[in-house]
């Protein structure tokens, strides 16, 4: 009874403290600067090396749940292509991407007003179906969105005119916290039609995505968490939230450290009295 | 004939799906083109399903009075008041049967949807997943601990991806020659992500691949049928 005690109060003494190191960190910030990694370089290069008014397409395969990692790279990718002149398809096979598409352009719009909708952007909505509707769009763009989010027919869109299937894209970005997401765009649009696939997940999802990015280049870079998400926005010279928060998320990483030293401690006293 | 019919659309389905793979001609590829149509208004309705579902499941916890029932009327009431609100009033990009509701609108700068989904939803949902951070660490406590050479790797192996992760990792071994920049803390990080972790991944996609083919298998030839409910 009285160690099962302890444990609960042990376990109550890490919340706080992990709460209290979280906090002070996005009150007073601390400005680490965050090194940048290959696989957010690549991706980066995939958004830079493409052409001017080339039309490329954005997903929004996430939800809010994973908005705090997923959202700043969908801003800070946003914002990139806007700067190199690309006109964004946003479309979405998780039914609360859309809303998640909406926010994201938003915040890049308000670095670049001039930009249009149906010329320079433009919200296609959700597709039920994942994979499937991956497929459909392989064979036909029109026929999977037969109209936009507010209902203006597909072929009055002016950017859409020479989007026939998804061979017509310069590059997919699929902004996924799980399935259906990037690896479905792997399989269903990079492989078979060649049509280069980048993208950004959470950190707990990156390790599973990683075997893609391969001398095949079935991804173009991936940007995994936070920390990805800062790279990014170090690489296109933006003070974001995902700078502001990685502070926060290098101290919890340092305390989660010191916890696993005190537990080794006390894991060998433990065991010493446990001898004698 | 219950399973009998659904066991043969499964098997001719199926078929068709392998062979358009192989033979992307007419008329295959006409045929899996409608069968991928087909395939997107059933997961329509799969999602009314689901919602009638819902209300069904939980209708009865709350009759029931179930452990925690309070909690599925919580949920039932969320999910009835996001339903009125959107077929009300509509959403960002669509009219209501009350048609844009500007009056709200004025008063709360957006549809009362949209209002819910942003200052209710996405902070709870946030929440939820944040709470994981407190989790990890009481789990790094307890479970982390030197027993075994197996453990004993496995954290030297969790603290340097760790503190790769962290912009700090990246200070601590900045200083470090260009001859032993290996050693630099997020490259070792990279290499563990890139290698040992790649590695057992593929092998682990490579084994669910194999075991996906098996089950298809499986359920286009009609041995595994638990899909179709009932029958063993």
């Amino acid at each position: 009874m009285s160690a099962n005690k302890n444990t609960q109060t042990e376990r109550r003494i890490i919340y706080l403290v992990l709460l209290v190191a979280v906090a002070l960190p996005l009150i007073f910030p601390i400005g680490w600067k965050t090194e940048v990694s290959s696989y957010t370089k690549m991706a980066w290069e995939l958004i830079e090396n493409t052409p001017d008014s080339s039309v490329v397409l954005f997903s929004f395969d996430y939800d809010p749940s994973t908005i705090t990692e997923i959202q700043p790279m969908a801003e800070a990718m946003l914002e990139h292509s806007f700067s190199r002149n690309q006109k964004i398809i946003a479309v979405a096979l998780w039914p609360q991407g859309v809303q998640m598409a909406d926010q994201a352009f938003t915040v890049a719009l308000k670095k670049y007003p001039e930009k249009k909708y149906g010329v320079d952007y433009v919200n296609l909505g959700y597709k039920v179906a994942g994979i499937v509707a991956i497929q459909a769009m392989g064979k036909s763009m029109q026929e999977v969105f037969p109209s936009d989010q507010s209902g203006t027919k597909y072929e009055n869109i002016p950017m859409l005119k020479k989007v026939k299937t998804l061979k017509d894209v310069a590059y997919i970005c699929s902004l996924s916290s799980g399935t259906p997401g990037i690896k479905e765009w792997v399989m269903a649009a990079r492989d078979p039609l060649g049509t280069p696939v980048t993208g950004g997940t959470t950190a707990v999802s990156a390790p599973g995505l990683l075997p893609y990015v391969n001398s095949q280049k079935q991804l173009y870079g991936l940007l995994g968490g936070l920390k990805a998400a800062s790279e990014y926005e170090t690489l296109i010279n933006k003070i974001g939230s995902a700078t502001i928060k990685m502070d926060a998320q290098s101290i919890a990483h340092l305390l989660i450290l010191v916890f696993i030293i005190i537990g080794n401690i006390k894991a060998f006293y433990s065991r010493k009295r446990g001898a004698q | 004939m219950k399973y009998k019919i659904p066991l043969v659309f499964a098997f001719v389905c199926g078929i068709l799906v392998v062979i358009s793979e192989f033979i992307p001609h007419r008329p295959f590829n006409m045929l899996i083109t409608t069968l991928q149509d087909w395939f997107m208004i059933i997961s329509g309705f799969a999602i009314l399903l689901g919602q009638i579902s819902l209300f069904q499941a939980n209708i009865k916890k709350i009759k029931e009075k179930n452990k925690d029932w309070p909690f599925y009327l919580a949920g039932l009431i969320s999910f009835t008041v996001m339903l009125i609100f959107g077929l009300l009033w509509g959403t960002q990009e669509y009219r209501g049967i009350f048609g844009q509701g500007e009056k709200i609108q004025a008063t709360v700068g957006m549809k009362p949807f949209d209002y819910l989904f942003a200052n209710a939803f996405m902070p709870l949902s946030s929440t939820m997943f944040s709470l994981l951070a407190f989790f990890i660490a009481s789990a790094a406590y307890r479970a982390f601990i030197i027993r075994s050479f197996e453990s004993n790797l496995l954290m030297i192996t969790a603290v340097i991806v760790m503190l790769g992760r962290t912009s700090f990792g990246g200070m601590l071994t900045s200083w470090l020659p260009e001859g032993l920049k290996f050693l630099h803390l997020p490259n070792l990080s990279d290499f563990i992500m890139e290698f040992p972790n790649s590695a057992a991944q593929r092998a682990i996609l490579i084994s669910a691949a194999l075991g996906i083919i098996g089950s298809s298998l499986r359920i286009i030839l009609g041995i595994e049928r638990s899909y179709l409910g009932g029958e063993k």
